[in-house]
């Protein structure tokens, strides 16, 4: 093992640990804001593989963690799956979903590959607005105690919530760490630098581009099945641009590109609103000054500062 | 009433739709075919136009015509300004790189939209129109008389609606006359072509590309001022105009603006007529589907040329 590789691994595994000390020692508030961020931050590591490391921006992610969330969700309200089921239904709609939408969103590049993102994730919305007699639309539905149930364990009790959302969070960043490490991950970094020279070299980057925005997505939907079944609710406003909005700001924030760069972004950004919205109902204004201030002045984000400035070998 | 003058009527609705959806979508073609720049906040500098039309109206008081002349005439400008600044202060700076452009136009739509709530509050909240007639319309049946000249109830409009239409076609005229036959138009369309070479020649290229921002934002403003007595002024307004200038300007081919405006009539009427059959969630699923598929298949727009 490479001393970078050590390093690395210490690095990321300390956070793992100092997550699940936290769990002790947190207030009850914190306690559950820190479980809901763990598992935000899923969303935003699923995002991050392709804004960050394939250079993809997408504008329609929402549409992703939503067919997470309505694929667990459906299934248990109408169909009276258990749980572990109900996540692998969520998983397989959010496959589904993304292959479909990566198959044609990667026709286009740029400019107009962010519209047809939007726009499909918009008629995904609107569709789950449609069809209201069974999503409950804007409403959504809740989704009981007794149906959260897993292998005989409460995931509606908070310990085992923060539990089963660092699972989720460690699982996400382990793979999202060793998907940028692996050949295939750096193939997705020569992507983004610059993408004439890669296929040039042999590369076919068109299947790594849909390789990228399936785990991607996929990532993002198994983010939208857990929180749906740890906090017992789905609701269309997840499935809203907002939603689409949220993960751009984290990783821009966090630092795109950067393994731990979706954890930091999500944990801030989380507070900053937290904290805002006591003072004003008016609180997405934190995050649209936040948006233009990054564009403007740190494009690199938290994490990418520290590896321009600190530590070069940030993964 | 029957089919027929429910068309009818539903077209008539549509026309309004249309005039001033052309007007708002041509503000977002212009600055996306001079700049590249495509601004998703250009729906908050509708909703920017609405709200300072009714605080226009309600500080200038007296005769209703009165106050809405002057918000017709303030509104447009005030939102330029706003949107001005904004080109030179943030976008300017960005090198007006166009996706770095775009996470930018996010932000400024939240800033917009949230100091609006702060400030005008979360209530919807009309202009009086300047004036309104109603205009019954005439419908012609078979009935057991042969041919005869009917009044069916309900089918009219207002001289408003009638007057908004007017005023979009003469201020889409008034574009179309600056782009094609005066020096700032010529100068626009030179900065289009090329951006480096126009640079060459000594035009301020950063002064057009504000004054286009500037433009295309009024442009969004004055419409809404247009529909602010059909429509109330809300904080939220901004989202259905913008998706619906979204799918002009796609259809009409990016930024070409004889398409946008065609594009604009196509949409308008057709949303008129079919939320008289399906439902207007369902409308807009197969609007924004049609987008997305339309930008897949024919990027160039179904009325744009392709490009080689």
């Amino acid at each position: 093992m490479s001393p970078e590789t050590r390093r690395i691994l210490a690095l990321h595994g300390g956070l793992l640990v100092l997550l699940l000390g936290l769990q002790f020692v947190l207030p009850a508030y914190h306690h559950g804001n820190l479980a809901r961020i763990m598992v935000l931050a899923s969303y935003a590591i699923g995002y991050n593989i392709l804004f960050g490391y394939t250079g993809l921006l997408s504008l329609g992610h929402a549409l992703f963690f939503a067919a997470g969330m309505y694929g667990m969700g459906l299934t248990i309200q109408h169909a009276g799956f258990s749980p572990a089921p109900a996540l692998l239904a969520g998983l397989l709609a959010g496959l589904l979903v993304s292959a479909g939408l990566a198959v044609l969103a990667l026709r286009t590049s740029g400019v107009a590959f962010m519209i047809v993102t939007l726009m499909f994730a918009q008629a995904g919305y609107l569709s789950i607005l449609y069809f209201g007699e069974y999503t409950r639309g804007d409403e959504g539905f809740v989704i009981q105690t007794a149906q959260r149930m897993l292998w005989g364990i409460d995931l509606s009790d908070p310990t085992n919530r923060y539990l089963a959302a660092l699972l989720l969070f460690s699982v996400c960043l382990g793979l999202s760490l060793w998907l940028v490490r692996a050949p295939f991950g750096r193939v997705l970094v020569a992507i983004r630098e610059n993408e004439e020279r890669v296929r040039m070299l042999g590369y076919d980057t068109h299947a790594h581009k849909l390789g990228a925005m399936i785990v991607s997505g996929t990532i993002s939907a198994l983010a939208g099945a857990v929180y749906g079944l740890l906090f017992g609710y789905a609701g269309a406003s997840f499935a809203s641009v907002q939603y689409s909005i949220f993960p751009l700001l984290w990783v821009l924030l966090g630092g795109a590109g950067t393994v731990l760069g979706p954890f930091l972004g999500t944990l801030f950004m989380f507070y900053l609103i937290d904290l805002s919205s006591g003072l004003t109902t008016a609180y997405m204004l934190i995050a649209g000054v936040a948006l233009v201030v990054l564009t403007l002045f740190a494009p690199q984000g938290l994490a990418g500062e520290l590896r321009r400035r600190l530590w070069g070998w940030l993964p | 009433m029957e089919l027929g003058p429910y068309i009818l009527l539903a077209s008539l609705e549509g026309a309004v739709t249309a005039a001033v959806l052309a007007l708002t979508a041509v503000g977002l073609a212009l600055v996306f075919g001079v700049m590249r720049v495509v601004n998703i906040a250009h729906g908050e500098f509708f909703m920017l136009g609405a709200v300072i039309a009714w605080w226009v109206a309600q500080t200038v008081g007296g005769h209703p015509a009165i106050g809405f002349a002057a918000a017709l005439v303030i509104a447009p400008l005030a939102v330029g300004g706003i949107a001005a600044a904004a080109d030179m202060t943030i976008l300017k700076r960005l090198d007006y790189d166009p996706e770095r452009t775009i996470v930018a136009t996010i932000g400024l739509l939240y800033i917009l939209q949230q100091l609006t709530l702060m400030t005008y509050g979360p209530e919807a909240r009309p202009v009086e129109a300047p004036f309104n007639q109603r205009i019954a319309l005439p419908w012609i049946e078979h009935g057991e008389a042969g041919w005869q000249v009917i009044w069916p109830w309900g089918l009219g409009t207002t001289s408003y609606k009638l007057a908004v239409i007017g005023a979009a076609g003469a201020v889409l005229g008034g574009v179309w006359l600056m782009m094609a036959r005066s020096r700032l138009g010529l100068v626009m369309r030179a900065t289009q072509a090329d951006r480096d070479m126009a640079l060459a020649f000594g035009i301020p290229v950063e002064r057009v590309y504000a004054l286009v921002f500037g433009l295309g934002a009024g442009l969004a403003a004055l419409a809404a001022v247009l529909i602010v007595p059909i429509q109330q002024a809300h904080y939220l307004m901004g989202a259905d105009p913008l998706l619906l200038s979204f799918i002009v300007v796609i259809i009409g081919g990016l930024g070409s603006l004889p398409g946008t405006v065609l594009a604009a009539v196509l949409i308008g009427l057709s949303d008129g007529i079919i939320s008289v059959f399906f439902s207007p969630t369902l409308a807009k699923i197969i609007a924004t589907l049609l987008v997305g598929l339309v930008l897949v298949f024919r990027p160039e727009g179904l009325f744009g040329t392709r490009r080689r």
